[in-house]
């Protein structure tokens, strides 16, 4: 039973949990505020031109425009308002294309792990062929197939990415399967999505939770990746990835182009990624 | 009149072949607490898991019958199957600590059954829970109830295995070694609270293990295994009088003795398991031939 040294080991771990979640979703709270006021917020219009303040540098340093904090990029268009409307297309990306890749390959690797059998043989198959695709070549074929726009990017994610939660969801289901809880449900009658539902699922949805955040992480890359190779959304749109590779060309004359979008992406990904963990150390019983 | 019985019934590992039960007969009486015995390996939990219904996918049972209340099992569709062994037969696992569903409270693990089997609704499900867990001897029920599995010790969690078994007044438990998995002091509250409620519900048990010790105790009748195949089935009695079947005999006599401490072990000799395995080739050869 609960002993001081372990009762203090475990206030630890939720002490450092509390404050990764904590910083994690004060970051992502932030993110989803801007994405959804960014038309309010943003200081300035973010596709407005104006060739003579190109390059300006951000407002610490010398030859600032005051109103453009963050500088302007070679077109003069400001990089903050830029970043701010970004977030939109990040955070539309990560929240529905996450969710869509959980939902198909949670399902398909809970049906295959826990019901083993021909459904095993068939979905593990289907992974196996569909994981041995070269991902980014695929996703620049879809959307080749497809035609730019933000559906064809979600799309792409979800046709790649369902194999990741496919597999080790399957994993998974087929390790509690073997418990013997499993077979006592069984024996008081349970059917066996039934069973599934109710004993199986609760038991795996930390990892779920915690892939669920990882692929939002992966998401917002995927699409900044896309955005850089120029197969996102129209490139006047601003996203992150599309100011990254824009900002590339520019680096040694105005780097500031390059780094904020950068950091935006880095924090975003970062705390999509914590949040799972501090979800998962909060939520899953035998850790709590 | 047998509750359970089987007859002739032998299984095999499906793709290689090798025999796992070798015309299996046995029978357990209402109210009676039959003692499976055998080392690892001798098919006992096999036994067990193939009535349940809950063999592995890779073992295949090839001939015999599983008579519950007259009912041949093995001839039923698959969910009339299901519903006369919920209704009729529970479990008490091996291992406490992963036969209980580790994201889920106590209290809803318990009344699942009621639920199930005997279509009570939430509620009242919920009262019979707490007092099962008072005919447990669980100290605090309420508190036991609101609790996840990892927040209670062994002996806890083999208590409410125990008091969710009898929960729908089952006709016959299984219960598969309740107490290997726990430590001595331990073993013998856990045997005795078996003991108790079998004796209290009249519920046939047919107790699976690889102890001696614990068949004299609990049980009435037991039959012997060894490598699939049924060599001595005796009342306790006359058993532990005087075993007929040679490896019978062996078994008992490497059994610990308290009277003195100092007598080192004794292994089962390898003339007997030679004469046990050759009547195990007999039976295979006659199993084919047949």
């Amino acid at each position: 039973m609960a002993n001081p040294a372990s009762a203090d080991a475990r206030s630890a771990v939720r002490h450092r949990a509390g404050l990764r979640l904590w910083l994690s979703s004060g970051w992502l709270i932030l993110v989803v505020l801007t994405a959804l006021l960014a038309p309010w917020i943003a200081p300035k219009d973010p596709l407005a031109q104006d060739m003579f303040l190109g390059r300006l540098p951000p407002f610490w340093m010398h030859g600032a425009e005051p109103g453009y904090w963050l500088g302007t990029d070679s077109l003069g268009r400001d990089v903050l308002s830029r970043i701010l409307h970004g977030a939109r297309v990040a955070l539309l990306v990560a929240v529905i294309a996450g969710t869509l890749t959980c939902l198909i390959g949670a399902t398909l690797g809970l049906m295959a792990g826990f019901l083993r059998g021909w459904v095993d043989i068939v979905i593990s198959r289907f992974i196996d062929i569909w994981m041995a695709f070269p991902p980014v070549l695929f996703s620049i074929l879809l959307i080749a197939v497809l035609g730019p726009g933000l559906s064809s990017i979600i799309i792409a994610i979800v046709v790649i990415d369902w194999t990741r939660f496919a597999r080790v969801v399957r994993a998974e289901a087929m390790a509690q399967g073997a418990m013997d809880y499993v077979a006592s449900a069984r024996v008081s009658g349970r059917g066996r999505l039934s069973t599934m539902v109710t004993e199986i699922l609760p038991n795996i949805l930390p990892t779920i939770v915690v892939l669920l955040t990882l692929e939002m992480g992966i998401a917002v890359i995927v699409e900044a990746i896309l955005s850089f190779v120029n197969l996102s959304i129209s490139t006047d749109d601003p996203t992150w990835g599309g100011m990254i590779s824009e900002g590339r060309t520019s680096v040694h004359q105005a780097w500031w182009v390059l780094v904020f979008p950068l950091i935006s992406l880095f924090l975003t990904v970062l705390a999509f990624s914590q949040l799972g963990e501090g979800l998962k150390d909060r939520f899953d019983p035998v850790l709590r | 009149m047998s509750f359970l019985e089987i007859k002739g019934l032998s299984a095999w590992l499906k793709g290689i072949g090798q025999p796992l039960l070798r015309n299996v007969s046995l029978a357990v009486a209402v109210g009676e607490v039959r003692g499976l015995v055998g080392e690892s390996g001798a098919g006992k939990s096999m036994i067990g898991k193939a009535i349940l219904g809950i063999l592995p996918k890779a073992v295949e049972i090839t001939a015999g019958q599983i008579l519950l209340d007259e009912v041949d099992l093995l001839a039923l569709a698959p969910k009339e199957r299901r519903r006369r062994i919920g209704a009729t037969c529970a479990l008490i696992p091996q291992d406490p600590l992963t036969a209980l569903n580790p994201s889920r409270r106590i209290l809803g693990q318990i009344s699942d059954r009621l639920v199930d089997i005997l279509g009570w609704d939430r509620f009242r499900a919920q009262a019979r829970a707490e007092e099962l867990l008072a005919e447990v001897q669980i100290p605090d029920p309420q508190r036991v109830l609101r609790a996840y599995p990892h927040e209670l010790s062994g002996g806890m969690r083999q208590r409410i295995l125990i008091a969710s078994a009898f929960a729908a007044e089952p006709k016959l438990i299984i219960a598969d070694e309740p107490t290997t998995a726990l430590d001595v002091t331990v073993q013998k509250q856990v045997l005795k609270l078996i003991a108790e409620m079998q004796d209290r519900h009249g519920t046939a048990l047919l107790f699976v293990t690889h102890d001696l010790g614990v068949v004299s105790k609990v049980c009435q009748s037991l039959s012997v295994l060894y490598g699939g195949l049924v060599v001595e089935d005796s009342a306790v009695r006359p058993f532990f009088a005087g075993p007929k079947h040679g490896y019978s005999r062996a078994l008992l006599e490497a059994t610990p003795k308290y009277t003195d401490p100092s007598a080192s072990l004794v292994p089962v000799p390898d003339g007997v398991i030679k004469a046990v395995q050759n009547e195990i080739a007999d039976a295979d050869r006659r199993a084919t031939d047949g």
